[in-house]
């Protein structure tokens, strides 16, 4: 007898709000499906009808948790056609910024993962000490999550450098509980259990999905635009792209974790290479976009967000076009959940990307012939801590 | 015959209760601990996000016994955040009908009380008071979780 599980779609697992069907055999999944367009709002068209300087904000609100990394893909774009080149400190507090904001992604997703498998407590702790981010943004932007900070030829605040000291202090201790959340996952017998072997990607399904960030990453893809095609900062400073070998979902959960790491280092220095330019020279200024075309690309904190944008010489784009990551990890799916089991489904959908915002309230399964409710969401969650319980009482 | 007798006698004992304690019937059914229910429509998660924020260690809503709940039937909050497009208005119509009345309907974010700026999208199907009754409005673009917090706090005095 094959069940539906319908997962949404009000589950915003994905930046959207989606409708997953699980198509179960018994315990195991056969066959996944997904709809999209609950979230749909239209930003492409709507973008046509904002200024270059305002859509700048429209493209922030694509997506929250990556209210960085729209604007700065678009701000590459539009640095290309306007042709451009920005200062060395703008660069650089293009750079912190994106850093922060790969923090921050990374601190949810733990959570969200450890919420998944029945680690409430690592849930809470990963967003208490991702709070301390979000200070720092307040602190730096005047907003815990859309910035606005970016625009043409630059950026629209400076970071004084006197806030230099309690940035590395807040990022100090965000190191520290990074090794401590790092030690809770690492080292937790019952995590490697969970999460070892689950959601296989290997390499070629990669290649063959095109997917992009840490999820390929995690199956030794070494891909990572900010290395491909560096841009803002980053050919300024060392850093390396951290890459795995497992393929799971422990793998993607280790190159998440080493990568809060390599963020941290880049931003200190960043610090310390914005010591050496001239305090407020943060924009070149540009009077007008010429006709033309461009493309900006950068590494979200789930992958490659690109952003094509054709001009006409006014001041509105005739064209823009987005492609965020989550577009073709999504598609991984077919792969990393076919075979699997609904309780180890549920994890596998999540490595992919973080953001699940909330719990399962709409999930639930039933029997094709009767119609009738077998499963809801909060049943499913119970069926994935019951596993993580039983695998906790065999060690 | 006799389940009838015993509907009589719950709706009678309550309103005794509440003359007693002179209280209108909606305080009466907000007096206790709110169960929240998040709708989350066409936004950009930012406010989902500051919402569950308010759940976890900083914000802790769960101090005024506030929880989130994973159904509408369960729930005396309907916090909806983000512009209502054409695919969702439908089924937050669905979710009103379902929820237990009296229910509070809260608006969150400048997406939720105005459309924001994808009022002019396309898809956009009428800010949340065009579709189901509010009873509060929390703006920002997300609202802190203060915000949130002192909005339902608010509501709770009220
Ligand atoms: S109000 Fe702002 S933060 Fe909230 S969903 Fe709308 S655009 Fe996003």
């Amino acid at each position: 007898m094959s069940k539906i599980i319908p997962i949404g779609p009000y589950h915003p697992l994905q930046e959207e709000p989606e409708l997953f069907k699980l198509y179960c055999d018994g315990e195991v999944v056969k066959d996944i499906k997904w709809e999209t367009g609950y979230n749909h709002r239209g930003i492409e068209k709507l973008s046509e009808s904002k200024t270059f300087d305002q859509a700048f904000f429209l493209v922030e609100r694509i997506c929250g948790i990556c209210s960085t990394s729209h604007p700065f893909a678009f701000a590459n774009c539009m640095d290309e056609i306007a042709g451009v080149e920005i200062p060395d400190r703008a660069k650089y507090i293009r750079s912190i910024i994106g850093e922060l904001e790969r923090i921050h992604s990374h601190l949810l997703w733990v959570g969200l993962a450890g919420h998944f498998l029945g680690y409430n407590t690592v849930f809470m702790w990963a967003w208490k000490y991702r709070e301390p981010v979000l200070d720092l943004f307040e602190m730096i932007t005047g907003n815990r999550n859309s910035y606005a900070m970016f625009k043409i030829g630059g950026v629209r605040r400076d970071i004084e450098n006197e806030k230099f000291p309690k940035i590395k202090e807040i990022l100090n201790y965000v190191k520290k509980k990074t090794d401590l959340l790092t030690g809770a996952v690492m080292d937790d017998p019952v995590i490697h259990a969970r999460t070892k072997g689950v959601g296989i990607l290997t390499k070629e399904d990669i290649i063959s999905y095109g997917a992009v960030g840490p999820t390929a990453r995690a199956s030794d893809v070494a891909i990572d635009v900010r290395r491909d095609d560096p841009y803002a900062a980053y050919p300024m400073v060392n850093w390396k792209v951290i890459t795995a070998k497992g393929c799971d979902v422990f793998a993607k959960a280790e190159v998440r974790l080493l990568e809060m790491y390599e963020s941290i280092s880049i931003i200190e220095q960043c610090l310390d290479g914005m010591k050496k330019t001239k305090e407020g020279d943060i924009e070149t200024k540009v009077k007008e976009v010429p006709a033309g075309w461009g493309t900006g690309h950068a590494e979200a904190p789930r992958g490659e967000v690109f952003h094509f944008v054709v001009t006409n010489g006014s001041s509105y784009p005739v064209r823009h076009k987005v492609r965020a990551p989550s577009y073709v990890n999504i598609a991984t799916f077919k792969k990393s959940c076919v075979g699997q089991t609904i309780t180890d489904a549920t994890i596998s959908l999540a490595a992919v990307d973080p953001c699940y915002c909330c719990t399962e309230r709409m999930a639930y399964a039933y029997d094709c012939n009767t119609k009738d409710m077998i499963l809801n969401g909060e049943e499913i969650l119970k069926l994935s801590h019951r596993k993580t319980e039983e695998i906790r009482k065999q060690l | 015959m006799d389940e009838s007798a015993g509907y009589y006698c719950d709706c009678f004992d309550i309103f005794w209760v509440l003359k007693f304690k002179k209280l209108g019937f909606k305080e009466f059914c907000f007096k206790k601990s709110l169960f929240l229910f998040h709708f989350g429509g066409a936004s950009c998660n930012n406010c989902d996000i500051e919402i569950l924020d308010c759940l976890t260690p900083r914000y802790d809503v769960e101090r005024f016994g506030m929880q989130l709940v994973g159904s509408v039937r369960h729930a005396d909050v309907l916090l909806v955040n983000g512009s209502i497009n054409k695919k969702d208005k439908p089924r937050l119509l669905e979710i009103y009908n379902q929820a237990p009345k009296p229910i509070i309907v809260v608006a969150i974010g400048a997406c939720g009380c105005t459309g924001g700026i994808f009022a002019e999208g396309n898809t956009f199907a009428g800010p949340v008071d065009k579709i189901i009754p509010v009873d509060a409005y929390i703006p920002g673009c997300p609202p802190k979780p203060e915000a949130i917090l002192a909005g339902i706090v608010k509501l709770l005095s009220k």
